[in-house]
């Protein structure tokens, strides 16, 4: 075996340890000193980065629904406040509609009375003349047959006893 | 077993009566370590958004500071550097170890194969937990071998045993990687052969052996490099669960 029997030569171990030493001397200096700490730190920066673009996403996230929450509220509070000026006008219509209404009824029911009272005032002054008329009548007519001049006041009276029954 | 054989490419200097030279072994760990630096490069582009090579290399440090925030918490951080060298170093010697580069004439070479050299990462590994504890802790760090609830009539059998299972980490952390490296080796070595011999042996033998042995280099190939990260895994692993023990005391 070689690796046992090489320790014979007087060359072989110094060699070898010199080597050894002189190569891993390199290997830890260069690599382990010098280059693993900068690859490590991109590895840790990336990871702080991804850490901290998470928690920003995880703030940008809460922030929208917190906007959202608000404009849906302020959506709410505006149709409430379009739905009550919508029942307000409709209410005021509603009233005018009905004061409008009241007068236009007053209004046709004082012309009803009106005419009513204007019918009635008709109705006793053509009474009036009716039984003028035929009193006349009735005077002329008892003339013309018997010739008797009937006192106007008895005529009236015989006139209005057959009108008004 | 000429495969684990170290090769001398061209002598350097003297350390004492010891020569240093540059072997194949070194070639090899020269070209793991470039490799790795190559292949950090690619995720050192720091994007916010990775591309692939990005996200491979990123991958690899996030398993291993994964892992060690599992293990020691949040102080392990502080050792993530020096854990991550070491699996990325492991990983990378396993399976260029096992790179088919004999096709290309290259004579291909497991580092990680030699227990002088996991022998020299475990007792780094070891000396660093000594030093962590005994830092930390001071001589507290001797409470290690008296674990939570042990009865008071087996103080004197405790912590001798919790001595020698703490003594014998290094060796467990060096053979494990270095059996495990080579008995995978020779194990596909075997297979080889037997292929070769059965072809020698004539075209009956030849197919009969020689399929069933393919379709089993075929899987144990796979297992190889499975077996390559998990051994790299196993000593990053350890490491990390010693380093918590010298810095947490259990």
């Amino acid at each position: 075996m070689p690796q046992i029997s090489q320790f014979a030569e007087s060359w072989y171990a110094a060699s070898q340890i010199f080597w050894v030493l002189l190569t891993f001397g390199f290997v830890f200096l260069v690599i382990g000193r010098g280059m693993l700490p900068k690859v490590e730190a991109t590895v840790d920066a990336r990871d702080r980065k991804v850490a901290d673009d998470l928690a920003a996403a995880k703030a940008a996230h809460s922030a929208a629904d917190q906007i959202e929450e608000s404009y849906r509220q302020q959506s709410d509070a505006s149709r409430a406040a379009a739905q009550k000026a919508v029942t307000e006008a409709k209410d005021k219509a509603a009233r005018d509609a009905e004061k409008r209404l009241a007068k236009v009824e007053s209004e046709l029911a004082e012309k009803q009375s009106a005419a009513e009272a204007d019918i009635a005032a008709a109705r006793t002054s053509a009474m009036a003349e009716i039984e003028s008329v035929a009193t006349e009548a009735a005077s002329d007519l008892v003339a013309k047959l018997s010739g008797v001049k009937v006192a106007a006041a008895d005529a009236k009276a015989a006139v209005k006893a057959v009108l008004h029954g | 077993m000429h495969q684990f054989e170290v090769q001398k490419m061209f002598d350097m200097f003297h350390v004492g009566n010891h020569e240093v030279a540059f072997t194949t072994s070194a070639m090899w760990m020269v070209i793991a370590g470039l490799l790795l630096w190559v292949f950090m490069i690619g995720g050192m582009k720091r994007q916010l958004v990775p591309g692939r090579w990005q996200v491979a290399v990123e991958g690899f440090t996030g398993f291993i500071s994964g892992m060690m925030n599992a293990n020691i918490g949040p102080e392990g951080r502080k050792y993530t550097p020096y854990v991550f060298s070491l699996f990325m170093f492991i990983l990378m010697l396993n399976v260029i170890g096992l790179m088919p580069f004999g096709l290309f004439g290259v004579h291909p070479f497991t580092v990680t194969s030699h227990f002088a050299i996991t022998g020299f990462l475990a007792i780094l590994s070891f000396s660093i937990v000594l030093i962590v504890g005994f830092w930390r802790h001071g001589l507290h760090f001797f409470s290690l071998f008296v674990p939570h609830g042990t009865p008071w009539w087996l103080l004197w059998l405790i912590p001798a045993i919790e001595l020698v299972s703490f003594m014998v980490r290094p060796f467990s952390l060096a053979l494990r990687l270095f059996v495990a490296m080579t008995a995978g080796h020779v194990l596909m070595k075997v297979f080889a052969s037997f292929i070769i011999d059965g072809i020698a042996a004539g075209p009956a033998v030849g197919l009969g052996v020689g399929i069933p042995s393919m379709a089993l280099m075929v899987g144990i190939s796979g297992l190889e490099l499975l077996v390559a990260g998990i051994q790299a895994y196993v000593f990053a692993l350890l490491t990390s669960l010693y380093l918590n023990d010298a810095i947490n005391l259990h």
